[in-house]
């Protein structure tokens, strides 16, 4: 037995599968996308590579695998095989004793015979069906026969015959799937063929006949792959989930090999259970899976939305897309709908955790909480007075915020002691409520209007405050914590990250990034942002009391990060270097948009391997720079991307003329200065600038939003650039909203004058 | 305005009966049919499939199986006990024998077709010699309970394989005694319900091939007695079985109206073992396929739904042309309809009654496409109920409505048909001639003056109808050469001047009425004509054949038209020589005498001789496209054919005059309806 790999970046490598470890790489040159190996050519291996020079076309080549000694090898002798199949491995096949290789792509199978070297074509009709079309999806050999099974498109399995002649082929019809057949594959024997699809049903079909098949059904997702032992007492199935279902020969269940169930879309976020540690978002549909990061294994699966999934494509069906715990995790809310075009189905239950039963058991089911999707929820988290003060808020679309309690059941017959009810209702102008958070002493409920921030005093539902940062809708906002709980910080779509002081109702300072996730973390004061920007999701750790960020990772990965969440270690870890100290307590996970589940880990690759999380090692060699910094550099990458970029920005700066204007316009009115205040900035706006910047400095400031108040004197000659461009329109909405106390001041200045400091020396 | 008013009959009643069996002939081009009615059919493989050949049925002869021996030869076998040769050029049954076993289920002739075998209600198997001029008792073999629902000859002719209910035997002919039982059910444990084995085939290797109502297939090892392979190919019965004649390929029929291929394959390239291997499924018919057969290139099947089904084995076709269409036959290729033009009647033609039925007519004009509302209903006057067990051959009905004759295969019946203002009285004419019977075809002349009845031996006799309601037989033509055949077309001109006439051997005479003598014949052609019709200005012959040719021939100047010659020259679109049923209809517009009016089963064509031919890159179906063009545009686009599909399936089309049409239609629908539930099957989605 022997182990070979192939890899995207061209290299096919031989492998020691009991100890881990490569023994040879053989180097090939192009991208491999499909590795065949077959039992009578020991010398050589089969491999799908893009045919160069076309697009999208790809070819089956044999590589002859030299018998030289030495590690990494040269594999040169490339031969074409097939022409124009497919990239998909399953959709090549080696016949009997590898007599023949068969390869579908579309409506077409070609089988190739290497003794004869003859190449048959045989396609089926390309007619739509109402059931679907008839296209190719994969295929398999029957090891004995000469026979060919093909799965189809619209769930119809062909079992062709006779195809060494060219027109006496002949192929009958198994029908049972009623959707796409995803893999096929034959038993040992070739009596039986098993087919999967996406009902999750794994069919076994007896000697071919339409009328004898048996049945393993609810698999829990769509079957992806199926494979069969070479002794033939056990199968496999490799499901759309993330599983591995191995199953006996007489179709029994056997085991199943399960990490993070990957859901179709985790929209319940990130969320860590308090109780257990463990990251709880969507599992299988309509349940909510609790993985634990130190095992790599589900801890459980709870059946939220109870209602049988049925595994067919277009289907609207119920399922999980909001879930909140209480501080100690003895309350789980969870809001499930159903997507209609109309009015969705919404329901919000609420569970309470049995300690006897170990485990969830639904306390109340309230139907339509709100008239539209809710789009946040979250419990106060008060970790000593838990259940009197506990109370949950859900913001909907419907423009409302609502806050439910736990209210004494009155009726005697009910078998439990509390249920919840709503208490109060807010709203704010009519705009869509988007998100809420609670304060660390939760005193205060910052709840997200569109593009406004409303803070409530959570004991009277007062209105205490409102924020504003146009123009942009907020797309995340958290309070502080610990020593930083006075701040307020928000992100908004048009790419600003904001600090507002709740105690002076001032903005303290903004940046322009594109945050995409905001996280803070439960036991310290840091807050994680991850922002998406030229393609790429960058890491920023920083305190809200100060305008810089502790920790920068650039080139986090390539995909866009959906979700974070810090989960608290079991243990504080002892870290030597001082940027890591804030992963001192927890530790920081990353969900991308192709599901895969990231962490950050201080130590190197060799020192800390858990099994299913792609570590990322950090690149010590970066240099902890302030936002300006990094911002300063991603512009001046683009801009030599782009160099017209300083033309651009002038057109831009065009484009806008009287941002002034504008922003008397979007600010709401209720945040306004004074007419005579606004007066000069309006008329000012209308002058045209004298300064003839370069597009360097432009970009340079036009990313370093600064905590600058607008009655500093003694200013260096930075800042009095900065003060020119006072087009910027935060720095407007500063200039009008911002009323500091002198302490502050003094210290904002000390602050800035270090900043700058840096600057210059930059 | 539309070009036509139409009259849109759908009040010809029609049930065509189920298919009972089929019969291929052994190294031959004919497949014989019988229907549950008892009425035979043979179709030409050569000619396109053509029904070439009706005998119509009798009430006391039901056919369970037909069997074609020594050479030509057709028998039929039913449960009346009798079996029965059939005289296929007079279209009658020849002579029939008791069986002396009781009600005969099955028959089978051995590979020499020298013998038949027959399958008794009583259990017994009985072989007759076929002998000329009839067959001869020969033997009973061994007999046991069970009444033997198939049987099927070894190729050899030394054993014969006979299934009944539960149980198969195989019997050595020569020792007349029973070899092997086998028990079809042994190992199916628990079965309380009887397995009755619908068919058998016994194959050259000594492979015994059953099929059972518990829907498998079975290859049995006769000499052993042990099962070979089984396939389950349905829930319900699997009712009929044909093997070709190379035994490398089997087509089951099943009583959920789904048919199945299977062929024996080799299990690996190169090697000689081989396998049955089930492969194609053809869901065709609705209802029980009770008969199958399996040509050298097409799978044939018939069902109780009154379809012939013939699938062409797409790797036996050389090219893709008219023979590899898939054809479906429900309703018979001959006329069924006739139409009294002046007095505006239509004549429908059942298998044992005939309906007289008045046209409804409307006083309103519309637009094209337009329904206008009646102000007289269709109104039906006279149903002729036929006396006898026999079925009708023909019928007619002459242009004033007053004449309305038929015949059976041992009368002949004229009758007078008078209107007093709504009522209708119809008479017998009395004293009719005395004529060789059966009439194969009739056909009044335009005047409604005189009768024509096609006989045999190429024969036409002509009556002249007398008023009050009298006729006397007026001649009799012949062909000069001789002709053993029946004629089965006649064609009249519109001046009573020329007559055609077609027989079974495809050739068309054309006699002179004037000078009652023989006037020419046409250049023979290799196919079937299925249609011919004189045009009433010019007397041209036009001729259509069963390849789809059409020609037109001048009777006075006794060559083909220029026009026929640059068609022959041009040829035909290729999707108009492909369409896969016979035009059975040819009529004129007397005002427009460039058009001839088409019909088959699906589309109703006006052929315009004044326009030019379309070549193979244009679109045939062109109406729907010229609709939409501007007038300039329509103009270039013009071709010969005008092709109308509104009106399917198509009985009957004629032109009562000018810019009056009447179209009779069938809707399967309606048929459908008519037949018995078919088997309840689940369907995924509903």
């Amino acid at each position: 037995l022997q182990l070979y790999s192939s890899s995207l970046d061209g290299s096919i490598k031989l492998w020691d599968f009991m100890d881990g470890i490569p023994i040879k790489t053989f180097a090939v040159g192009s991208k491999l996308l499909a590795l065949y190996a077959i039992a009578s050519s020991e010398d050589s291996v089969f491999v799908i590579i893009p045919k160069s020079g076309e697009r999208d076309t790809f070819q089956l080549v044999s590589v002859k695998l030299t018998k030289a000694a030495g590690q990494d090898l040269e594999a040169k002798e490339l031969s074409v095989v097939l022409d124009g199949v497919d990239a998909s491995p399953k959709r090549i096949a080696f016949g009997r004793e590898g007599e023949y290789v068969a390869s579908v792509k579309e409506v077409n199978l070609q089988v190739y015979f290497f003794k004869r070297k003859q190449l048959n074509r045989f396609s089926v009709s390309a007619m739509k069906t109402k059931s679907g079309n008839n296209h190719f999806t994969c295929i398999a050999c029957h090891p004995t026969e000469d026979c060919i099974a093909t799965g189809h498109a619209d769930g119809k399995i062909r079992l062709w015959r006779n195809f060494c002649h060219k027109k006496e082929y002949t192929f009958s019809t198994l029908h049972w799937h009623h959707d796409a057949v995803m893999d096929l594959a034959f038993s040992v024997e070739g009596t039986s063929l098993l087919s999967g699809g996406v009902e999750s049903v794994l069919v076994l079909w007896h000697n071919e006949s339409d009328c004898r098949k048996d049945f393993l059904p609810r698999l829990g997702s769509a079957i992806e792959y199926i494979s069969m032992s070479s002794d033939g007492t056990l199968c496999c199935t490799l499901h759309t989930d993330n599983r591995i279902t191995i199953i006996n020969s007489n179709l029994r269940f056997c085991k199943s090999i399960q990490g993070l169930i990957k859901s179709t879309d985790v929209k319940t976020g990130l969320v860590v259970d308090p109780r257990t540690k463990a990251l709880v978002l969507n599992g299988e549909p309509g349940h909510l899976q609790f993985y634990c990061l130190q095992s790599d294994q589900q801890l459980f699966s709870l059946d939220i939305v109870q209602r049988q999934y049925i595994h067919q494509a277009g289907l609207n069906q119920a399922d999980l897309v909001k879930v909140a715990f209480s501080a100690q995790g003895k309350w789980l809310a969870t809001v499930e709908e159903r997507e209609e075009v109309t009015d969705p189905e919404l329901q919000l239950k609420l569970w309470f955790y049995d300690e006897e039963t170990q485990s969830f058991k639904l306390n109340t089911r309230i139907n339509t909480p709100h008239d539209d999707h809710i789009t946040d929820m979250c419990f106060r988290d008060m970790d000593e007075l838990e259940d009197d003060s506990l109370i949950l808020v859900t913001t909907g679309r419907d423009c409302v915020f609502k806050v439910w309690v736990m209210v004494e059941d009155t009726d005697p017959e009910a078998q439990q002691s509390v249920s919840w009810s709503c208490d109060f209702v807010g709203s704010y102008h009519n705009y869509q409520a988007t998100n809420c958070c609670f304060s660390e002493d939760g005193s205060l409920l910052a709840v997200s209007f569109e593009e406004t921030v409303t803070v409530w005093d959570s004991v009277t539902w007062d209105l205490k405050c409102t924020f504003c940062h146009p123009p942009g809708k907020i797309r995340n906002i958290c309070f502080g914590r610990l020593t930083c709980s006075k701040y307020l910080i928000g992100t908004t779509d048009y790419g600003f990250l904001c600090c507002w002081n709740l105690l002076s109702c001032a903005l303290e300072w903004s940046a322009h990034l594109n945050v995409l996730v905001l996280q803070p973390d439960p036991l310290s004061e840091h807050i994680a942002a991850v922002s998406w920007l030229s393609k790429e999701s960058s890491l920023f750790v920083f305190k809200p009391n100060e305008p810089r960020p502790i920790y920068i990772q650039r080139n986090l990965c390539k995909e866009k990060i959906q979700l974070a969440a810090f989960v608290p270690r079991d243990e504080p870890e002892m870290i030597g270097s001082e940027k890591y100290l804030w992963l001192r307590r927890s530790q920081l996970f990353f969900l991308t948009d192709t599901q895969e589940l990231m962490t950050l880990s201080t130590k190197s690759l060799e020192e800390r391997l858990t099994p299913s999380s792609k570590q990322l090692a950090v690149e010590e060699s970066l240099p902890v720079t302030p936002f300006s910094l990094l911002l300063g550099k991603h512009r001046r990458q683009q801009s030599q991307e782009d160099t017209d970029l300083g033309k651009l920005f002038v057109r831009k700066k065009h484009e806008q003329d009287s941002p002034a204007v504008r922003e008397l316009l979007h600010t709401p009115a209720h945040v306004l200065p004074s007419a005579s205040f606004l007066c000069p900035i309006f008329i000012n706006s209308l002058l045209i600038s004298k300064e003839n910047k370069s597009a360097e400095e432009v970009a340079d400031e036009a990313e370093m939003e600064s905590e600058k108040t607008d009655d500093d004197s003694d200013e260096d000659g930075d800042v009095s650039e900065m003060e020119q461009e006072d087009t910027s329109p935060t720095e407007l909405l500063q200039e009008m909203t911002c009323k500091l106390s002198k302490s502050q001041e003094k210290e904002l200045r000390k602050i800035r004058k270090m900043d700058y400091s840096w600057i210059s020396a930059f | 305005m539309g070009e036509f008013e139409v009259h849109r009959v759908r009040f010809f009643g029609l049930v065509p009966a189920g298919v009972r069996c089929l019969a291929c002939q052994p190294r031959g081009g004919r497949l014989a049919l019988a229907r549950t009615d008892g009425t035979v059919e043979i179709y030409n493989f050569a000619a396109n499939y053509f029904q070439e050949k009706v005998i119509p049925g009798h009430e006391a002869r039901s056919v369970e199986a037909l069997c074609w021996a020594a050479g030509g030869r057709l028998f039929g076998a039913g449960l009346g006990g009798d079996i029965t040769e059939y005289d296929l050029a007079r279209l009658c049954a020849a002579r029939a024998l008791d069986g002396c076993g009781g009600p005969i289920w099955s028959m089978a002739a051995n590979g020499g077709g020298t013998q038949l075998a027959i399958g008794c209600e009583d259990g017994s198997v009985r072989l007759f010699q076929v002998v000329p001029g009839g067959i001869q008792f020969e033997r009973n073999l061994d007999r046991r309970k069970g009444r033997i629902l198939c049987l099927s000859w070894h190729p050899s002719g030394t054993h014969i394989a006979a299934g009944s209910i539960d149980i198969i035997r195989v019997i050595n002919v020569s020792s007349g005694q029973t070899v092997q039982r086998i028990m079809v059910n042994y190992h199916v444990q628990k079965v309380k319900r009887e397995c009755i084995v619908w068919s058998i085939a016994f194959l050259s290797s000594g492979t015994v091939v059953t099929s059972d109502s518990f829907g498998r297939v079975q290859f049995w090892d006769w000499d052993r007695g042990t099962l070979l392979e089984s396939h389950t190919v349905s829930t319900s019965a699997v009712l009929s079985l044909a093997v070709s004649e190379n035994e490398d390929s089997i087509v089951v029929g099943t009583s959920t109206g789904a048919t199945y291929q299977f062929q024996l394959l080799p299990v690996k390239m190169g090697s000689l073992e081989k396998r049955w291997v089930r492969t194609k499924p053809f869901q065709h018919h609705t209802h029980d396929v009770r008969a199958v057969a399996h040509s050298s290139t097409a799978l044939i099947s018939g069902g109780l739904d009154a379809q012939l089904v013939i699938r062409p084995l797409m790797e036996k076709m050389q090219k893709k042309g008219y023979d590899a269409v898939l054809r479906k036959f429900t309703f018979p290729h001959r006329r069924l309809v006739s139409c009294a033009r002046k007095a505006r009647l239509l004549l429908f033609q059942f298998s044992q009654h005939l309906e007289l039925w008045r046209l409804g007519s409307t006083d309103e004009t519309g637009k094209d496409g337009e329904v206008l509302p009646l102000c007289r209903m269709p109104e039906h006057l006279v149903q002729l109920k036929s006396k006898g067990p026999e079925h009708i051959y023909c019928s007619c009905v002459s242009p004033c409505g007053s004449w309305v004759a038929y015949s059976t295969a041992s009368r002949f019946h004229l009758y007078r048909v008078q209107y007093e203002g709504d009522g209708v009285s119809i008479e017998k004419v009395p004293k009719v001639p005395k004529l060789l019977l059966p009439a194969y075809q009739l056909q009044f002349s335009s005047d409604s003056g005189s009768l024509f009845v096609a006989s045999h031996q190429g024969s036409v006799h002509v009556l002249q109808l007398l008023e009050p309601g009298g006729c006397k037989h007026l001649r009799t033509f012949r062909p000069p050469s001789g002709s053993s055949e029946a004629v089965y077309l006649l064609a009249s001109s519109a001046d009573g001047h020329w007559l055609a006439t077609v027989g079974g051997d495809w050739v068309i005479h054309v006699y002179d009425l004037k000078c009652f003598k023989h006037h020419c014949t046409v250049p023979t052609y290799s196919c079937a004509v299925t249609a011919l019709a004189i045009h009433p200005v010019t007397n041209n012959l036009v001729i259509a054949y069963s390849d789809q040719q059409l020609f037109e021939f001048s009777i006075p100047e006794k060559q083909y038209t220029a026009w026929s010659r640059t068609v022959q020259n041009c040829g035909l679109h290729k999707a108009w020589l492909e369409r896969d049923s016979p035009i059975t209809h040819i009529a004129f517009n007397p005002k427009n005498p460039s058009h001839i009016l088409l019909h088959d089963i699906y589309m109703f064509c006006v052929l315009d001789k004044s326009l030019p031919l379309p070549d193979n890159n244009t679109l045939l179906m062109n109406q729907s496209t010229l609709k939409q063009l501007p007038e300039t545009a329509r103009q270039r686009q013009l071709h010969a054919f005008k092709i109308c599909k509104k009106f399917q399936p198509l009985l009957f089309a004629d032109l009562l005059d000018e810019n009056c049409l009447v179209m009779v239609e069938r809707p399967i629908m309606d048929i459908k309806t008519q037949l018995p539930l078919p088997i309840q099957q689940k369907k995924f989605g509903t």
